[in-house]
């Protein structure tokens, strides 16, 4: 595991306590989860996420991500419909731990209150969590 | 005693270095009211000698061949065991080990599971199979589970021609869900009428056993085809593979999980237990399986290697929410297992089977030409179901007392089926036996 | 120190059973056959396994080669904490072998069966006896399993009682299949901590404990190795509310002749035959998981019950509240008459003195490497001890790296990261079979390995070095799942 300076907080996404990133892209927002957290978790081996057109309220589980030896399960940001799932994570979960912001994200929603997002933090505030 | 090595100032010594005075003493902190006052109350000590004697006395009141001539399936089956197979099986490094938790030091048994996966898959005609559980009945509980996990409903449906231990078990585990178990009858063929599936909503899984109970074979592509929902799954269930040696596998016929008993495959009966659960299933639904599975991978410097993989199904890590609270298999069983179908080989196995098919034809045979009646005309492998006359719960007793155990009466377990009589041959049973069965019998 | 036992000897190399053999061999000699052959229905037939075809010779060296991978109890000291490694005596498989038993059907007629009845009928009693509980029933097939029958005697017990209760309590400390034998029965698990002294309090029980609860699950030694020492006053509270208390009897080769699980106000306890009473494990089974009872739970056991009327042992259905059938048939027949040969061996002296020893080797090992490695209670143990790698934090050792390094040396590591509540933790259950020299031999190991992590922390990084396959990648078999070949 690394240490807490030694990894990534980009300031274009927004963070849940339970350490998943929530991206506006135009009118729908990306989720995945921190770089904190692939961490915590190590080499990530499987990742299950909903179908297309489940819809999920705020804090609500969507999938699980596993590693070898844990489960975590996955939490929604933000209240929404599932507009695209990151399919490529079924042969190639790594991505997770190599591009947490980027291929490893897991699903593009539609919000139903974009105005959620302002109840996540911005990254400065989510490294403040984690130095605790 | 010999398994305790400690002498006397071993004893004394390690007190010594624990800073305690006696034996007892370790026990001090154990509060006074939670101390067992009384010695315990069982059998002095039996020397070897003695227990040697004891154990044959109470295994010489048995009835078991030679001595008896047994016609008894039923969901166990004598079956010769190659000397080879029994002698390798008894290795006690293969014995003695405990779950390979520690996969350096355990590939022995690793890759014995992992060739038992690959060869149970094979036979069942299935992607993937688990390390085993414990026998055909828990094996077909966790797969009606299972299909509920996978379809996301509440409803199983389980032909009647099923072993009926297997369903008794099958009530218990459900007992206390709130999933439904909906029986389905039996056809004068001796098939499965499926008539009522058709008509069934919330329909999670139906189960047929192939051989079933009455040793008929169950026609698995009409009972897929008349599944009321793509997401309802077809459980097929065993008492004796070895059919597949002869007949089509449950997954040339469309199962989804093929599941049973392998006690067939090696493995003495021992008065039921222990046996081996044999479960295998399409791999799209190998994360909502039960059990243990081992998986290829390589080590440090690029060897090929087994370990114990997607454990996040387990009880040990997903606790509550695991797939089931199973935590190992019955290895020794599988290795037994494996060892039997790497001994038969393809060739062996489907000679083995023709040969068990032959015996039990014979046997009807014989049956029939002295006057009896079979009670179903579905082809069967090596059990069926004879209807006999009225009055013939006397000659049963009157041929056990000849040492002959001409099979195994039905109505205990379907009341319907009064003077029908489920028997069966293997390549155990001689010619010579089945014709002095059939000539007592008519005598 | 003495040589150490670890070695490297002459290991073979052994490809997979399919890439040998060839089309035409057989390992198998078929019986002369003494009937004719007979038409098969077409539509029903199948093309038979594509298995490999091997010569018996094939065979016999394949699983001799793989055999010689494995570490076991018969080559060596298995001290895994919460497992009861213990010697496995030879005289056990003598009996199990005994053809009467082996070959026996189950559904023999009942006075055809009566050796085997009678072993049943009597390894129950001597279980009751043991454990002292009232009532025993032989057929859950392994501990799982056993633990299942347990909640399923819950769920009937409250059941019976028109009460129906939803929640269980399970300890931090508790082995994952607690919870997940309790889910099986659609109890919800409210997880209670253990208190600074690594027991459970009444208080915190007191807390929790409502009448919507069906009970809870102790596992008394707990997995510490610690003596629920608050264990009545636990079950008092419980049962004020009209729960009922189960015991996981894994750790029950400490206390026998010494606890009497019945008096503690224990309800249900299962065993497992392949710990306590010496059936081997097997490579992971099978084992037997036996469930005790105390009486007001008699009726609710499995049936069928082996019963004995007037000198005959009959299997009797007549339990109406029987909670069912658990096994298709009666249990694991031949575990069990292992466990019956190891009790008429041991007698009722020898079964308290192995209990004895299994404390006595567990408290010298954890007094002896106390200081090398942190010990988070030190208190008096039973029969195993939890260590950690907190001293050796500082090295970058961490406990898989030092238990790897254990190999080398010729031991089976010990149980590590559980119990849960102690992080890095390493479980040492030495069990009463292993002599006092073999114990010094696996401290003085321990001991070099702590220095090595303290000097060459590298040496332990990279161990195992001496073993058939060296550290293994998990991640890959878990990501690209190559489960048959």
């Amino acid at each position: 595991m690394k240490e807490i300076n030694e990894l990534n907080f980009p300031d274009d996404v927004r963070y849940a306590k339970s350490h998943e990133w929530a991206r506006t892209e135009g009118d729908t927002i990306k989720i995945g989860i921190s770089d904190y957290a692939q961490d915590q978790l190590g080499d990530i081996v499987f990742v299950e996420l909903p179908e297309v057109g489940d819809t999920f309220g705020q804090s609500e589980e969507f999938g699980t991500v596993e590693s070898v030896k844990a489960v975590s399960e996955l939490y929604m940001p933000v209240a929404g419909e599932v507009m695209a799932v990151n399919n490529t994570l079924e042969d190639a979960p790594e991505k997770v731990n190599n591009a947490p912001y980027g291929d490893g994200w897991m699903l593009e929603i539609k919000a139903d209150n974009p105005a959620e997002m302002d109840d996540l933090m911005d990254n400065n505030a989510y490294l403040q969590t984690l130095k605790g | 005693m010999r398994y305790l090595p400690h002498t006397p100032e071993d004893i004394a010594t390690m007190l010594k270095e624990v800073k305690i005075d006696s034996l007892e003493g370790l026990f001090a902190h154990i509060p006074q009211d939670c101390r067992r006052k009384e010695a315990l109350d069982i059998p002095a000590a039996l020397t070897e000698w003695e227990l040697n004697d004891h154990m044959d006395e109470m295994a010489h009141t048995m009835a078991t061949a030679p001595e008896y001539r047994v016609f008894l399936g039923g969901g166990s089956y004598r079956h010769y065991v190659p000397a080879a197979a029994s002698f390798l099986a008894a290795r006690s490094e293969f014995v003695t080990a405990y779950t390979p938790y520690q996969p350096e030091v355990s590939q022995g048994t690793l890759q014995a599971i992992y060739e038992y996966q690959t060869l149970t898959a094979q036979l069942l005609g299935m992607e993937v199979a688990n390390a085993s559980q414990y026998d055909g009945a828990s094996a077909l509980a966790e797969a009606m589970l299972m299909a509920i996990r996978v379809s996301r409903k509440k409803t199983v449906a389980v032909s009647r021609a099923v072993h009926p231990m297997y369903r008794r078990v099958l009530a218990t585990y459900f007992e206390p869900t709130e999933f439904n178990i909906i029986e389905l009858p039996y056809l004068s063929d001796g098939t499965t009428d499926i008539g009522a599936l058709r008509d069934m909503d919330d329909l999670g899984g139906v189960a047929v056993q192939s051989p079933n109970f009455f040793g008929c074979m169950e026609n698995l592509e009409a009972i897929k085809s008349s599944l009321p929902d793509k997401k309802s799954l077809l459980v097929v269930c065993f008492s004796e593979p070895l059919a597949y040696g002869l007949y089509k596998s449950p997954g040339h016929s469309g199962a989804d999980i093929a599941c049973g008993e392998g006690q067939s495959l090696g493995i003495g009966p021992t008065f039921g237990g222990p046996g081996l659960g044999m479960f295998a299933a399409k791999m799209k639904y190998v994360r909502n399986m039960p059990g243990r599975l081992v998986g290829q991978t390589v080590d440090k410097e690029g060897n090929r290697g087994y370990v114990l993989t997607l454990s996040t199904r387990e009880q040990h890590i997903r606790r509550e929410k695991a797939t089931s609270n199973i935590c190992t298999n019955h290895s020794l069983c599988a290795l037994a297992a494996v060892i039997f179908m790497a001994s038969l080989g393809g060739t062996g196995f489907k000679e083995l089977a023709r040969l068990n098919y032959d015996k039990a034809e014979y046997f009807k045979g014989a049956l029939q030409q002295a006057g009896f009646k079979l009670s179903f005309s579905q082809p069967t492998f090596n059990e069926f179901v004879v209807a006999f006359p009225d009055g013939f719960e006397k000659t049963y007793q009157e041929l056990l007392h000849k040492k002959f155990i001409a099979g195994l009466p039905l109505v205990d377990f379907y009341p319907e089926l009064k003077n029908h009589y489920l028997l069966c041959a293997t390549e155990t049973t001689a010619r010579d036996d089945m014709d002095a069965l059939v000539k007592e019998i008519v005598q | 120190m003495k040589d150490t036992l670890g070695t490297t000897g002459l290991i073979f190399n052994e490809s997979l059973l399919w890439e040998k053999g060839k089309k035409g061999r057989r390992g198998f000699s078929l019986p002369r056959r003494d009937v004719p052959e007979h038409a098969v229905a077409k539509k029903l037939e199948g093309p038979g396994p594509d298995f490999p075809d091997l010569s018996e010779v094939d065979v016999v060296r394949h699983y001799i080669r793989l055999s010689q991978w494995n570490f076991s109890v018969d080559s060596g000291m298995y001290p895994l904490g919460s497992c009861t490694m213990k010697y496995n005596p030879k005289t056990n498989e003598v009996q199990a072998a005994r053809p009467g038993f082996a070959h026996a059907h189950p559904l023999l007629p009942q006075h055809l069966s009566q050796g085997a009845l009678q072993l049943i009928y009597e390894l129950e009693q001597y279980l009751t006896e043991i454990t002292g509980m009232d009532a025993t029933s032989l057929q859950p097939a392994a501990g799982a399993h056993g633990e299942l029958t347990g909640m399923l005697l819950f769920y009937a017990y409250h059941k019976s009682k028109s009460a129906p209760r939803s929640k269980i309590i399970v300890p931090d400390t508790a082995h994952g299949t607690n919870p997940a034998s309790a889910a099986l029965c659609g109890y919800r698990s409210v997880p209670i901590k253990s208190n600074e002294r690594g027991v459970l309090s009444p208080q915190a029980v007191e807390e929790i404990m409502d009448t919507d609860t069906a009970g809870i699950m102790v596992t008394n030694p707990n997995t510490l190795g610690l003596f629920e020492e608050n264990i009545k006053a636990v079950a008092d509270i419980v049962h004020a509310k009209g729960g009922l208390v189960y015991g996981d009897g894994a750790n029950m080769n400490a206390v026998m002749g010494i606890v009497n699980m019945g008096d503690l106000g224990i309800d249900v306890l299962h065993l497992n035959l392949h710990k306590t009473f010496s059936s081997p494990h097997g490579g992971g089974g099978p084992g037997s998981g036996p469930v005790c009872v105390g009486k007001h739970l008699e009726p609710f056991l499995p049936v069928p019950r082996v019963i004995k009327q007037k000198n005959r042992y009959v299997l009797s259905e007549d339990f109406p509240e029987s909670l069912g059938k658990i096994h298709a048939f009666y249990g694991n027949v031949g575990v069990m008459i292992r466990a019956y040969s190891y009790i008429l061996s041991m007698g009722p002296e020898n079964l308290k003195k192995a209990s004895q020893l299994a404390v006595l080797n567990a408290a010298y090992i954890k007094e002896r490497l106390k200081g090398t490695f942190h010990l988070p209670y030190d208190r008096p143990c039973m029969h195993e001890c939890v260590f950690s790698d907190k001293l050796q934090e500082p090295y970058k050792v961490t406990t898989l790296d030092m238990v790897k390094r254990l190999m080398d040396y010729g031991f089976h590591p010990p149980t590590i990261y559980f119990p849960l509540v102690v992080p890095g933790a390493i479980m040492i259950e030495p069990t009463e079979t292993e002599s006092k020299e073999d114990i010094d031999l696996f401290i003085e190991s321990m001991k070099t390995i702590a220095r090595e992590a303290k000097e060459n922390p590298e040496l332990l990084h990279a161990a195992p070095c001496k073993t058939k396959r060296k550290r293994l990648d998990e991640t890959l078999a878990a990501r690209k799942p190559c489960l048959t070949g």
